[in-house]
């Protein structure tokens, strides 16, 4: 739950001269520490290598709306379902008020919710395409989320369109909207299987961290399944799973790798090339 | 005497205790007939306060009694026969979930239902209810086969989540319970599925797309645990229940949200006071709900089955007319 990195903001040229290098590799200013390799690195490298780490080829944090810059052809995305707008059906309130705490992830992030969902081209290719942020609320899944997901899928069946959904969700399954947001899981798996009957291509493209219950839900259904390196990606989180069994979790655990190893994804592809992958795959399966 | 007493049932068991005494102290007079006969009424009085204004955390702990009817209780009170099916043809035999044949009042139907186990051994061998992917393999497998022969499905949901482990994440835990959701969306069978203590999480789920859902009365079913959702919104998980009254998760709750479409009333007490009479209610919504669904062709049950889950969410929506929309 803690793996998510704040978003970079943009260069701060008033930040002076001086090279300011960050205690903890949080961007910031000219330069910053990559958490990879632990080199300092120009930010404006990292940002043109499209939030990857020159050197060492880690891969950082992509907001929502980079995101859709990256994958979709410049312009081409027109957004669905924009005036869906999060709700607090149970009235939830922990150290903080649900509807407070949307609010400020809100303002924060300048997005209304922690998905993205519309039409737009990959290489002149129409697709449906939907990216989770995880900076909002942990890139969870609530009812907006889920209804946005259902209702891209089903545009999908109906216009025939490739489906491109890019995860990124350490929190899974949103707390805040209890078993309502559980429920999402099970509405947005059966569109899908709705748009499998239909023959349409899903590809699922898993960033860090995929988890919990995105994981355990759309996430996972793709035809066919990418994932950018070094992805955390998994069902229960490692402090879970340690304090469950009592044990130290072996390298790598849960990984993009260790997916590939153990047979649940088809590919592990850098951001660079992930337009391109896309762009591939969709020729191999069209129609 | 159960071998479990819930803090708050004491006051149940001491007036129990109390009549007891009475009844062996006492003579047949008309006078102590009629005391007797006071304090029972008193009893059922208490025992309805008690359990008519349980708290969410309370309601948690009953659906955890160690004395509450499991799946297996259930085959042998409510069906005529199980003949028990094993194994995914894959990797193992999980027995946290049991599978198999069973007549219901004559009916053939496929049950499916997580086992959390009775004493210790049972427990170790099933991890407490906490299945592991093959158990979700398993469960597919044989719903596939119900499909295939024309059997009704029936799942009992009994399970603190899917297991957190090494093994469990190696053989695909989040993958599998994404494809278990995806393929009983559209199986071409009735299913119904009754939530019969702790519905955990996407390991509840996993067994979870009916056409028809209900929870035992005093069950519950929730997104996290109670204790899971302290540990991460209050920071420290013994504010379990203050999570609890949050998450919202009882039976009377996920009516209203139209999560759930029954609810199925427990004896006076929780059904781990009368395995006998609780199985008898079970039996009896079975038995008329799959009569009810019996009706719907099978393009009818996956319609039926999509529709109910595709309106489940709560939102606001502007009217403001989007353009990109197509309809």
């Amino acid at each position: 739950m803690s793996k998510v990195l704040p978003a970079p903001s943009e260069p701060s040229q008033s930040s002076g001269s001086k090279n300011k290098i960050r205690r903890k590799g949080i961007p910031e200013g000219l330069w910053l520490r990559c958490p990879g390799c632990n080199e300092a690195i120009f930010r404006k490298e990292m940002l043109r290598a499209l939030n990857t780490c020159p050197e060492c080829d880690h891969h950082f944090y992509v907001s929502a709306k980079d995101r859709i810059k990256q994958v979709l052809d410049d312009g081409t995305f027109v957004e669905w379902d924009s005036e869906l707008h999060p709700a607090d059906p149970l009235e939830f309130s922990d150290q903080k008020k649900y509807s407070d705490r949307i609010h400020s992830e809100q303002k924060r992030t300048g997005l209304r919710e922690a998905a993205l969902t519309g039409t737009g081209m990959v290489r002149a290719r129409r697709v449906a395409f939907g990216v989770t942020d995880s900076a909002f609320i942990m890139g969870s899944m609530g009812s907006v989320v889920g209804e946005k997901l259902t209702r891209l899928i089903e545009r999908a069946i109906e216009q025939n369109l490739p489906l491109i959904i890019v995860s990124g969700s350490g929190g899974g399954a949103r707390m805040h909207e209890g078993i309502l947001s559980l429920m999402q899981m099970a509405k947005v798996s059966a569109a899908l299987a709705k748009y499998d009957a239909a023959g349409g291509l899903f590809i699922s493209v898993l960033t860090n961290p995929t988890m919990g219950g995105v994981a355990a839900s759309f996430a996972s259904l793709g035809d066919l399944v990418f994932a950018e390196p070094k992805a955390l990606i998994g069902f229960a989180g490692p402090r879970t799973i340690k304090a469950t069994i009592g044990v130290e979790l072996p390298e790598g655990f849960q990984t993009s790798e260790f997916l590939l190893e153990h047979g649940y994804i088809d590919r592990i592809v850098t951001r660079e090339k992930l337009k391109s992958e896309i762009a591939r795959a969709i020729d191999y399966c069209g129609k | 005497m159960p071998d479990q007493v819930l803090d708050f049932e004491q006051p149940i068991f001491d007036l129990k205790d109390q009549i007891v005494e009475f009844e062996s102290a006492s003579d047949d007079s008309a006078g102590s007939t009629e005391k007797l006969r006071e304090m029972k009424r008193q009893l059922t009085e208490l025992t309805k306060t008690i359990y008519g204004n349980l708290t969410p955390w309370q309601t948690v702990k009953v659906a955890r009694h160690s004395d509450r009817p499991y799946t297996v209780d259930y085959l042998s009170l409510v069906f005529e026969e199980f003949v028990e099916l094993h194994g995914d043809k894959f990797f193992g035999d999980d027995r946290a979930v049991r599978a198999g044949f069973a007549k219901l009042d004559g009916i053939k139907v496929m049950v499916i239902g997580h086992q959390k186990g009775r004493n210790l051994k049972e427990r170790q061998e099933s991890y407490f209810g906490c299945a592991h992917p093959e158990g979700y393999r398993k469960a597919m497998l044989k719903m596939r086969m119900a499909e295939k022969y024309g059997l009704p499905v029936i799942c009992f949901i009994d399970t603190p989540g899917a297991y957190p482990g090494i093994g469990a994440e190696e053989r695909g835990q989040a993958q599998v319970i994404a494809e278990s959701m995806f393929e009983m969306s559209r199986l071409k069978t009735p299913i119904v599925c009754v939530v019969i203590g702790e519905g955990g999480s996407g390991g509840a789920l996993g067994i979870g797309v009916g056409n028809k859902v209900a929870m035992l009365e005093h069950s519950y079913y929730s997104v996290i645990s109670p204790e899971g959702c302290a540990g991460i919104l209050w920071k420290n998980g013994r504010h379990a229940e203050k999570a609890a009254d949050a998450l919202k998760f009882t039976a009377s709750y996920l009516k209203n949200f139209g999560v759930i479409d029954d609810v199925i009333e427990e004896p006076l007490g929780g059904a781990h006071c009368d395995h006998h009479s609780t199985a008898a209610r079970m039996k009896s919504y079975l038995v008329k709900t799959l009569k009810s669904l019996a009706e719907l062709s099978e393009e009818e049950l996956v319609r039926d089955r999509y529709e109910r889950f595709r309106k489940i969410g709560v939102f606001t929506e502007e009217a403001t007319i989007n353009p990109g929309t197509s309809d």
